[in-house]
């Protein structure tokens, strides 16, 4: 049981790493890279709004669109979901910790559109992964993010000082440097 | 009002070419252009999600209030690609299971979510339905475009309705690099590079 939570734990973080090499989550992967201090940002968001997310969502679909029969609005409520608890954890935040509310605040309303939170929540639902497994996986998951967003950003602020082709300035060269990335996480296929 | 209904609907094909000219959607663009066929789909069903996505929220802008925007735009496409899921699995099964979660991700694909909050809630039925059309077909060709590069270099052929075409011979070596993940964000990356090179025009 544990042993398998860890095999887990280690193939969401690296080997199916979410944004390298299950492509979700590029768009604020892109925005979100240019500075240190944004990627960690956005990283600690993620993972925080991802593991409320991913828990209620599951609830979501075992608990109310399984025995209501109601599967197919799946990508509807989980929407709806996601969108209800970034703006709930915004207010939350906001009264209680305001200091992590100043810390996290402008990448929150953003996550809602951040494919890899709605990606997770699926996955979760798609693989059937009983509790303990989602609990791990949409932990890991966003971490993964995290990790990749943050090496990413660290390669990224020495590209600012290279001389790169007027043509692959920004987001071309930037697209480029994530492939190399990806072949370094590439390498952790077949481990487990 | 500067452009006419017709410039409305040619500048999604290269003026405002999706993934390229807006760096919107490149979750999908990445994902699913290993294969032509996955690509073009994909196209198909971003392109029915944006047009009438966008007829929707234009023709209910009027009363949708300002505040509470955002959740009904969400509601809207998610419901639009809610139709998609079901009739591409009704009709299309295999294209469908190849796809998979790519298709619920549309709801969070920029590109709807984009032209719902930039233009369908500013400017009239027509227009919209124009631009989303528009948007939504240039988007089909460049994933379709990127795809064929990547399948033809990565394959050697190109597989349609489950039938290889051979393209480049059979003394040509796969080079598998280019439908596995790394090789996708240098392709698209290359691929930016060289629609800035060509300019905008």
């Amino acid at each position: 049981m544990f042993s398998d939570l860890a095999v887990l734990m280690f193939s969401c973080v690296l080997i199916n790493n979410i944004l390298l090499i299950q492509y979700l989550g590029n768009c604020p992967f892109l925005g979100t890279s240019k500075k240190m201090e944004t990627a960690t940002g956005m990283a600690m968001a993620v993972v925080f709004v991802l593991v409320l997310a991913g828990i209620i969502t599951w609830l979501v679909e075992w608990y109310v669109l399984v025995p209501y029969d109601l599967k197919y609005l799946r990508t509807i409520a989980f929407i709806l979901v996601i969108a209800a608890l970034v703006q709930f954890v915004e207010m939350f935040l906001k009264k209680s910790i305001p200091g992590l509310y100043t810390g996290l605040g402008i990448y929150l309303p953003l996550i809602t559109t951040n494919c890899a939170v709605l990606g997770v929540c699926l996955i979760n639902i798609n693989e059937n992964y009983d509790f303990f497994k989602m609990v791990v996986s949409s932990f890991a998951y966003p971490v993964g993010f995290g990790l990749a967003l943050v090496l990413f950003a660290g390669v990224r602020e020495r590209i600012l000082l290279a001389r790169t082709p007027r043509p692959f300035q920004d987001t071309a060269i930037g697209l480029v440097t994530a492939g190399m990335l990806s072949l370094a996480f590439f390498a952790f296929k077949g481990w487990v | 009002m500067a452009k006419t209904l017709t410039q409305e609907f040619t500048k999604g094909l290269w003026a405002e070419i999706p993934p390229f000219r807006l760096v919107l959607g490149l979750c999908p663009t990445l994902a699913i252009t290993n294969t032509v066929e996955n690509a073009f789909g994909m196209g198909i069903a971003v392109t029915f999600v944006l047009t009438f996505s966008n007829i929707m929220i234009s023709a209910l802008r009027k009363i949708i209030p300002p505040k509470v925007r955002i959740v009904a735009f969400i509601v809207f496409i998610a419901t639009f690609v809610c139709v998609v899921e079901l009739v591409m699995q009704a009709y299309t099964y295999s294209l469908f299971m190849k796809l998979g979660i790519y298709i619920p991700l549309i709801v969070v694909n920029c590109i709807p979510m984009g032209r719902a909050e930039a233009f369908a809630s500013r400017f009239g039925v027509v227009r919209s339905m124009l631009d989303g059309l528009g948007l939504g077909i240039g988007y089909t060709l460049a994933l379709s475009t990127l795809a064929t590069f990547r399948e033809i270099i990565a394959t050697g052929s190109i597989t349609l309705y489950e039938k290889p075409i051979a393209i480049l011979g059979a003394s040509f070596e796969p080079f598998k690099f280019l439908v596995e993940a790394p090789g996708a964000f240098i392709c698209l990356g290359l691929m930016l590079g060289i629609m800035n090179i060509l300019g905008k025009k």
